[in-house]
């Protein structure tokens, strides 16, 4: 194998899956810590998320706002944007697009699914726009603004769904927004279970947003001002824009998590309705090393954990909160490759360092 | 590879860049470690482990790019490290002293109490000096010392080398520049890819001789040109002001003019308004005053894109902060500029078959040495990297290219190469602004030299009334 193909496999399959076993390693020690078996624990684990009746289902139910969120930071990372804010844009996307799902009446089903997903895009690209549009106009580091704006959108979100008049539905015990007009509703691809439309619509935004970073001249842009904004901004590239475009593109995908978690799974929205994805989608887009297809496997691992983990929890009487430590420790091992490559042994001997330095060297001259 | 160096002697190391000069360096300084061989010192093997071995036997080292902290002061800096305390608090009365007495006994002048921050380069230099001196060096090494400093500077540097050589210590020079080895060097070790090709002396060898063993084959020291033919005037630049990222003015009323088929060279010490001017002629840089005007038409307000769609090039100074993208292909950054334009891409879609036969045809017309266009630059050596930016923006036929350091960390070969490019590219009508730091590669190219000392012009003279000494007292601003 080339040196280029043998770094590849060992940055894009063995290091996460390296990474992975190692967490779920750190994951058992802190599970014999508290005085329960592993084994036991991880077998809950493993049935709670494919066995169990209507579980594989399920996993693919919680796969798929992964998916879709990964998408999305994946896309910031590959512009050198970290965007902490895929939380609060799925946040903002779940509202805007609840608020046109449960405006609209009695149009066919073709029109009221693309309406409300479209209504949902816009919000959460809208809402990345404000971050980006800080950073390119004021230099405002998008992790800053994303994560103030991520309580904004908390705050408004719950101001909005708790205020009668506003979005609050009449006549419920619990705050929530009415529920969304019927033929919004997405449709359940597997009879018997929650799986619904939304878990293919995800899928199918994986090529597209491959195609958008290596085949189109957006992409193009977006990854050159993420290795090199000084050689981008040279070629005439404008780093101001490409950057706003990249939040919005990354906010749309956010906004369309949320909308389609709430078209295929709750049709109306309280205010606790993210519930952590878009924090979780980070590690997802590390873990996929910011490559569309890799968000896949990161994202099912995910929704796997997130399925399993309640099964788990009253199984074996695990906090389910250990997830969370697998999960931290798959993503320290992700961010310091070095350590799984001393794992592996991989680290480079010295001699090969200087098989390195000569390749540098200039070509000779004939 | 085997070198020795003697007491009392200037050992010259001469070799093009990434021939192995640096990094031979680093391991005597214990910056690398050896795979094998050893090192003896005063005649004992040694082990090198670390700087701090390597400055407890006496050797210092002075890296190209300065190792000072800005803000400290120039005894601070020396000290640093290696402070005289008074219990905890270091005495820099003392250490200012000490550093007064060093700079006597070698002739490096320097006031202990001014901030680094003040000084020009020529001053940071021998501030690494005296903080080399000041632990205790035997053997000082300077890593291409010459390279950012005027003429006259430069003769100031040898006064101190043969001031240090008199008492009886040695200096190891390393250098890629014929003339200064024959001035300054008591023997000279060649180096190509790595290896020792030869150890000789000024005596023995010419400069053309060295010159082609550094490159492994005989190398056309002059740059053959035929006289300009100006045409028409392409550039005219109007009393511009721009400033620099403190909001200091960079560049200050310049005005000039570059007409096609000339080269207008631009000679100063860097960091004089040289990238402000270029940055501010490419639309990367506001102007705060004045006009640009290209082929009679005011471009001043206009974005870079548009300057460089219409007919402006620019090879930035700075080939990896400005003008590559290592992490992209060849072929990729060869449209950097033009990704978005047909035929390298209908509507948002980029057309890769378009995009891959331009490249192929850019790396046979540049001789980019490359596998296939898909390759990451970031695999390229300079000399090849530098070619691709040259190749893109000579490639989009340009009215005018801005060419910063063009030839900048680059091999003689693509050196020999890309000047051709650029009187070849004059010849057929080209108007080149020329920046560069590098005296010689101004005075060999320009049919024009304009001097820029603290943002202004300080003069612009004829090729034939711009002399070496002339010019180098114009960039020292002594005029």
């Amino acid at each position: 194998m080339s040196r280029r193909a043998l770094r590849w496999a060992f940055s894009a399959v063995l290091l996460p899956l390296v990474s992975v076993l190692s967490g779920f390693l750190v994951g058992a020690l802190a599970i014999l810590a508290a005085g329960a078996d592993p084994i036991q624990a991880y077998l809950a684990l493993f049935q709670g998320a494919f066995t169990n009746h209507n579980a594989f289902a399920e996993t693919l139910v919680s796969t798929t706002p992964y998916v879709l969120l990964g998408l999305s930071v994946a896309l910031g990372f590959r512009a050198g944007l970290f965007n902490i804010g895929a939380e609060g844009q799925f946040y903002v996307g779940s509202l805007t697009g609840v608020f046109v799902a449960y405006s609209i009446h009695g149009l066919p089903a073709v029109i009221e699914i693309p309406l409300g997903l479209l209504g949902g895009m816009a919000g959460g690209a809208l809402w990345a726009s404000i971050a980006g549009a800080l950073k390119a106009r004021f230099g405002a580091h998008e992790v800053i603004t994303t994560i103030m704006l991520n309580y904004v959108s908390f705050l408004v979100a719950s101001y909005l769904v708790d205020t009668p008049g506003l979005m609050l539905a009449p006549n419920v015990s619990t705050p929530r927004t009415p529920d969304i007009d019927p033929g919004a509703v997405l449709p359940i691809i597997l009879s018997g279970s929650r799986l619904h439309l939304g878990f293919i619509l995800a899928l199918l935004m994986v090529p597209v947003v491959w195609f958008l970073i290596e085949r189109t001249t957006i992409g193009f842009r977006l990854r050159a001002v993420g290795f090199n904004q000084g050689a981008a901004r040279t070629a005439g590239i404008s780093v101001g824009w490409t950057i706003v475009l990249t939040m919005a593109l990354a906010g749309g995908l956010a906004g369309l998590a949320g909308i389609v978690q709430v078209l295929g799974v709750n049709f109306h929205m309280t205010d606790t309705v993210a519930a952590g994805y878009g924090f979780d989608a980070i590690a997802v887009a590390l873990l996929a090393r910011s490559n569309p297809w890799g968000v896949l496997p990161a994202a099912f691992l995910f929704g796997a954990l997130h399925n399993g983990a309640s099964f788990m929890q009253l199984e074996t009487q695990v906090s389910a909160d250990l997830i969370s430590i697998v999960q931290a420790f798959v993503i320290i091992f992700v961010a310091a490759p070095s350590i799984v490559a001393f794992l592996l042994r991989l680290r480079r001997a010295p001699a090969e360092t200087v098989a390195i330095t000569q390749r540098e060297v200039d070509t000779p001259v004939s | 590879m085997d070198l020795a160096v003697e007491w009392g002697q200037v050992h010259a190391l001469l070799g093009e860049n990434g021939a192995g000069k640096s990094t031979l360096m680093n391991v005597v300084y214990g910056l690398v470690r050896p795979d094998s061989g050893e090192i003896a010192f005063d005649g004992q093997p040694v082990q090198i482990r670390g700087p701090l071995d390597a400055i407890r036997l006496g050797i210092g080292m002075v890296h190209q790019h300065f190792m000072l902290i800005p803000p400290l002061t120039v005894a601070e800096n020396i000290v640093l490290g290696n402070e005289i305390a008074n219990r905890g608090v270091v005495d820099l009365d003392e250490a200012s002293r000490k550093v007064d007495e060093l700079s006597g006994r070698f002739g490096l002048e320097v006031n202990p109490r001014e901030r680094i921050a003040d000084l020009s380069v020529g001053l940071q230099q021998r501030v690494e000096i005296l903080k080399a001196l000041y632990r205790g060096a035997r053997l000082l090494i300077l890593d291409e010392p010459t390279a950012v400093l005027t003429p006259q500077e430069i003769r100031g540097l040898f006064d101190v080398v043969r001031a240090l050589i008199a008492e009886g210590k040695a200096v190891i020079f390393i250098t890629h520049k014929l003339a200064e080895v024959m001035e300054i060097a008591d023997a000279i070790t060649v180096m190509r890819r790595g290896q020792v090709v030869a150890t000789t002396s000024p005596k023995e060898a010419t400069p053309s001789d060295l010159a082609r063993m550094m490159v492994g084959r005989p190398v056309l020291l002059r740059v053959d040109k035929k006289p300009a033919k100006p045409g028409k005037g392409v550039l005219s630049i109007q009393d511009l002001v721009v400033m620099d990222d403190r909001h200091h003015v960079a560049v200050d009323n310049v005005s000039l003019e570059v007409r096609a088929g000339e080269i207008v060279g631009v000679a100063g010490v860097e960091g004089n308004g040289q990238n402000e001017l270029m940055e501010a002629l490419m639309g990367l840089r506001p102007i705060r005053n004045g006009t640009v005007k290209v082929e009679g038409t005011d471009i001043s307000r206009t974005t870079t894109h548009e300057r460089l769609r219409s007919g402006l090039g620019l090879i930035p100074p700075d080939r990896h902060r400005m003008g590559v993208v290592l992490e992209l292909s060849v072929a990729d950054n060869l449209v950097l500029d033009d990704h978005d334009h047909p035929p390298y891409a209908r509507w948002f879609i980029r057309q890769f078959d378009a995009i891959r036969s331009y490249a192929q045809r850019l790396i046979k017309t540049f001789d980019i040495r490359v596998q296939n266009p898909d390759q990451l630059v970031s695999s390229l050596s300079g000399g090849n990297q530098q070619k691709l930016v040259v190749a893109r923006e000579l490639g989009t036929l340009p009215k005018l290219l801005i060419a910063g350091q063009p030839t900048r960390g680059v091999d003689v070969g693509s050196i020999e190469f890309i000047h051709r490019q650029l009187l070849s590219e004059r010849d057929n009508g080209l108007a080149v602004l020329l920046v560069s730091s590098e005296l010689d590669e101004v005075l060999s190219l320009s049919d024009r030299v304009a001097v820029i000392y603290r943002g202004k012009l300080v003069a612009v003279l004829d090729a034939s009334d711009a002399d070496r000494e002339r010019v180098g007292l114009l960039m020292a601003g002594a005029a």
